[in-house]
C-alpha cells in the first residue's frame, strides 16, 4: 500500500502562522524520507540552513572558549585571580573560566606584573610552548612599559620580547578593566579589532588599520597593499626632505616588521 | 649590645691580639660597630667567634655598602650575634676601590661561617666585591650574563626615556 505523500504544494504564506510551521514540519519529514525535490528542496534548504565562513565560525568559537594559563607574575596576579576566581567578577560569563596549568593546553597568557630580565626568557619559553592560535594580554603598567620599575632589573615592556595583543592599563587594573580588555581581545579574535588611536591618528600601515573588516589572524591582501602604500609614502618623503627631514608625513610602523 | 665602654674594651683587646686590625669604632642607635682593616677581617672574626667572653658565634647577616664619595669606598658589614647574651656587634671591613677595571677584594669568611656563602655571592653580584677563597663565587640573583654591578652608586638607574612628541627627536631610532 503506497503511502500518500503529505506535501504542502502551496507557497508559504504568513511566516509565523501555525500553517507555516506545519508546512515546514512536513517538508522536513519529506526531506528525511527523500521525497523532497527540486524547487521545494531548494526553498527548504535556503530557509533551514545558515551559511557562514568556517573561519568566522572558528574565531567565534575560539573567542568564547578561551583557556587562560595559570600564570601570575606579581601583584596584578591578585586582580587576575579575582577575575577568574570570584563569583562577583566571574570570567565564566565570557567562557574563560577554565585555567590550564600547562602552556600546551592554554591559548591565552595574561602577563600580570613586572617581568624581570631573569624572568623574561622563561615567559618567552612559556609563550613559545603554547599552541597556535594563541593570544597574550599585558596586564598593568609594569608589564606594558616597565611602570615604576625604571631600573636595572625589569624589562621595560613585555612587548620587547613577545607579541602582545591587548594592553590593559592600571596599577593594578581593577578586575572590571581586565574583563574589558578581555572583551576587546574577543572582538579582535572575531575580526572587529578596536581601532582606538589608529583611526584617530590615521595610523596608516598598521596591521589592524589595514584589515579593518577582514577576519583577524588571516594575512590579508589589503594589509600588503597598505604596507606598500606606506613604504612608498616614506620613500617619497625621504626624497623630498632628506632622510631625517622634518615636515614629512607621520608614517609610523611602516616597513618595521 | 656592648655599650660604648664595652665596645672600646673589645677594640682594645683586638688591637692587642692583632695589631693594626681595628681602624676605628662607632656606637650609634644602640648598635656597636668596629671598623677593621679588610686584610685582617678573618682574624678579627675568628677572634670574636672563639675568644672566651666574646663568643659571637652566629653570623646574622653579611652585606655590602657603597659610600661613593667617601674613602675607602666600599664597606662589607658582618652582623655578629651572641645568642646566649643576645648581644650583637657589627664588623665593618673598609674596602678600598682599586680603580680601573680591577675589582675590590677581601678574604672570604665561608671557612668560619658557612652561612656566608650565598650572602657573599649576593655582595659580589651587586657590588662586584671579590671574596678570595669563596668556593663558588658567581652571580646569584642577576642573570649570569649580566654586565655591571648595579647596586654601585655610579651605576645608572636604568629604564628608558618615555617618548612624547616634544622629545622624540632626542631618542634616535625609537621607531625601529
Amino acid at each position: 500500500m503506497r503511502r500518500e505523500k503529505l506535501r504542502a504544494l502551496q507557497p508559504l504564506a504568513e511566516p509565523g502562522s501555525p500553517e507555516h510551521l506545519r508546512v515546514r514540519q512536513l517538508r522536513a519529514r519529506d526531506l528525511l524520507r527523500g521525497d523532497l525535490d527540486d524547487a521545494e528542496l531548494e526553498e527548504h534548504v535556503s530557509q533551514a540552513v545558515v551559511t557562514t565562513s568556517l573561519g568566522k565560525l572558528l574565531n567565534w568559537a575560539a573567542s568564547n572558549s578561551m583557556f587562560p594559563m595559570t600564570f601570575g607574575l606579581a601583584c596584578c596576579a591578585m586582580e587576575m585571580i579575582a577575575v577568574v576566581g570570584s563569583p562577583r567578577n566571574d570570567l565564566a560569563r565570557f567562557g574563560a573560566e577554565a585555567l590550564r596549568a600547562s602552556p600546551r593546553q592554554a591559548d591565552l597568557i595574561i602577563l600580570s606584573g613586572r617581568v624581570s630580565i631573569k624572568m623574561a626568557p622563561v615567559v618567552r619559553r612559556l609563550y613559545d610552548q603554547m599552541l597556535e592560535p594563541r593570544w597574550a594580554i599585558s596586564m598593568g603598567a609594569c608589564s606594558s612599559s616597565g611602570g615604576m620599575f625604571a631600573n636595572y632589573a625589569v624589562v621595560q615592556g613585555a612587548d620587547k620580547f613577545m607579541p602582545i595583543d591587548v594592553h590593559v592599563p592600571g596599577c593594578p587594573p581593577r578586575p572590571e578593566a581586565l574583563i574589558y580588555g578581555f572583551n576587546k581581545l574577543q572582538h579582535q579574535i572575531e575580526g572587529h579589532p578596536d581601532m582606538g588611536w589608529r583611526r584617530r591618528y590615521n595610523a596608516i600601515g598598521t596591521e589592524e588599520w589595514a584589515r579593518d573588516d577582514v577576519i583577524a589572524g588571516q594575512p590579508s591582501a589589503a594589509a600588503e597593499a597598505a604596507y606598500a602604500r606606506a613604504r612608498q609614502a616614506v620613500a617619497e618623503s625621504a626624497e623630498s626632505t632628506g632622510p631625517e627631514g622634518p615636515g614629512g608625513p607621520h608614517v609610523r610602523g611602516a616597513g618595521t616588521r | 649590645m656592648p655599650d660604648p665602654p664595652g665596645l672600646e674594651l673589645i677594640a682594645g683587646e683586638l688591637r692587642d691580639a692583632h695589631a693594626g686590625s681595628v681602624l676605628g669604632t662607632y656606637h650609634e642607635h644602640g648598635q656597636a660597630c668596629l671598623i677593621v682593616d679588610p686584610e685582617q677581617v678573618l682574624p678579627v672574626l675568628r677572634w670574636l667567634r672563639d675568644t672566651p667572653g666574646q663568643e659571637y658565634r652566629f653570623l646574622a647577616s653579611l652585606h655590602g655598602v657603597d659610600y661613593l664619595p667617601a674613602e675607602p669606598r666600599f664597606g662589607v658589614h658582618y652582623e655578629l650575634l651572641n645568642r646566649d647574651r643576645v648581644e650583637r656587634v657589627r664588623v665593618r671591613a673598609a674596602v678600598a676601590d682599586p680603580g680601573g677595571d680591577d675589582l675590590p677584594s677581601l678574604e672570604s669568611c665561608v671557612p668560619l661561617f658557612p652561612t656566608a656563602e650565598f650572602q657573599e655571592r649576593e655582595v659580589y653580584d651587586f657590588f662586584g666585591i671579590v671574596f678570595r677563597g669563596h668556593p663558588d663565587l658567581r652571580r646569584i640573583l642577576l642573570p649570569e650574563v649580566y654586565a655591571g654591578w648595579p647596586q654601585r652608586r655610579d651605576f645608572p638607574v636604568g629604564g628608558e626615556p618615555v617618548v612624547f612628541t616634544y622629545n622624540e627627536h632626542e631618542v634616535p631610532g625609537w621607531s625601529q
